[in-house]
């Protein structure tokens, strides 16, 4: 179809507190993405709420970066929150 | 079903499809419960005197624009007979129950066949040709559906989709009440009912 844009599908799940990405979806408009969305990523329960984004306004980090980007915080074990005890009943952090 | 103009779309119209047959189902077991036999027979072994379905449920696919446009009619008319249903206390538990689900399933239902409908209508000159020859041939198959509030439903989607009608007097085809039905009936049925009636009583 001629006027169709690609978009971004992000669901969160019933349990969940946050919207994660599970795939796209084409459409012509943001309502039809909505409701595409649905019929084709929440079929089987996976979800209560869907977010759609055109798929041209997400900025992506370049997989050529990788190395600057993310190698310097593996070996800067200081910066990782593994020597704090987390007390019972706090829920989510 | 897959014959929609984008994939997004087939898995759509199937959802719907399973939506309806789910109800449909609902409705057909607690009639054989009630008639002492089961749901099979009432789908599989009824020739089309015994069904009553409203006409325009029994017509053939046409282009996209006519499938949605005669959705939007069925929505229109499920919706004002669910909610009748699940408000009624009188009606049986089990029926309520049914239409209690359905209306969520309906309200989705007609949210996708009314975006649809205006989409087409208010589209491009083809899309629009396509949509209101669609309106003006399922028209006359509005007998069983149609009524004040179903009029209410879907003159406004049809408003905003820049369609015309023929109007509320004009003439209607009925007859399904009393199990008169159009020739489509009967290829669906025997599409239906021929794996069931060449093998009665078979299980999976």
């Amino acid at each position: 179809m001629i006027n169709e844009k690609l978009w971004e599908v992000f669901i969160r799940s019933r349990n969940g507190l946050h919207h994660a990405h599970v795939g796209s979806v084409h459409a012509v408009d943001a309502e039809m993405a909505v409701e595409n969305a649905r019929d084709v990523y929440t079929r089987r329960g996976e979800g209560v709420s869907i977010w759609v984004v055109p798929s041209n306004a997400i900025v992506a980090s370049d997989p050529a970066d990788k190395d600057e980007l993310f190698e310097p915080a593996l070996t800067k074990v200081y910066r990782h929150p593994t020597f704090y005890e987390i007390p019972d009943g706090v829920a989510n952090i | 079903m897959s014959n929609a103009p984008t994939m997004e779309e087939d898995i759509a119209l199937g959802n719907i499809a399973l939506d309806l047959l789910g109800q449909a189902r609902g409705l057909l077991q607690r009639c054989a419960a009630e008639i002492g036999g089961d749901e099979d027979e009432l789908a599989y072994f009824r020739d089309s005197e015994a069904f009553r379905n409203p006409l325009l449920c029994e017509l053939p696919n046409g282009d996209f624009a006519y499938t949605m446009v005669r959705q939007l009619f069925a929505d229109a008319w499920f919706a004002g007979v669910w909610a009748v249903l699940a408000a009624d206390d009188t009606v049986d538990a089990d029926v309520r129950g049914v239409a209690e689900k359905a209306i969520k399933e309906n309200a989705y239902h007609w949210r996708h066949s009314s975006a649809w409908v205006v989409r087409l209508g208010d589209g491009t000159d083809e899309s629009h040709r396509r949509t209101q020859e669609a309106v003006d041939a399922l028209w006359p198959f509005r007998g069983e559906v149609a009524s004040d509030e179903w009029y209410a439903r879907i003159e406004p989607v049809l408003a905003e989709a820049t369609l015309t009608t023929p109007g509320r007097d004009a003439w209607t085809q009925r007859g399904s009440a009393d199990g008169w039905h159009t020739e489509h009936l009967g290829y669906l049925l025997a599409e239906m009912q021929s794996l069931a009636r060449a093998h009665p009583g078979a299980s999976w």
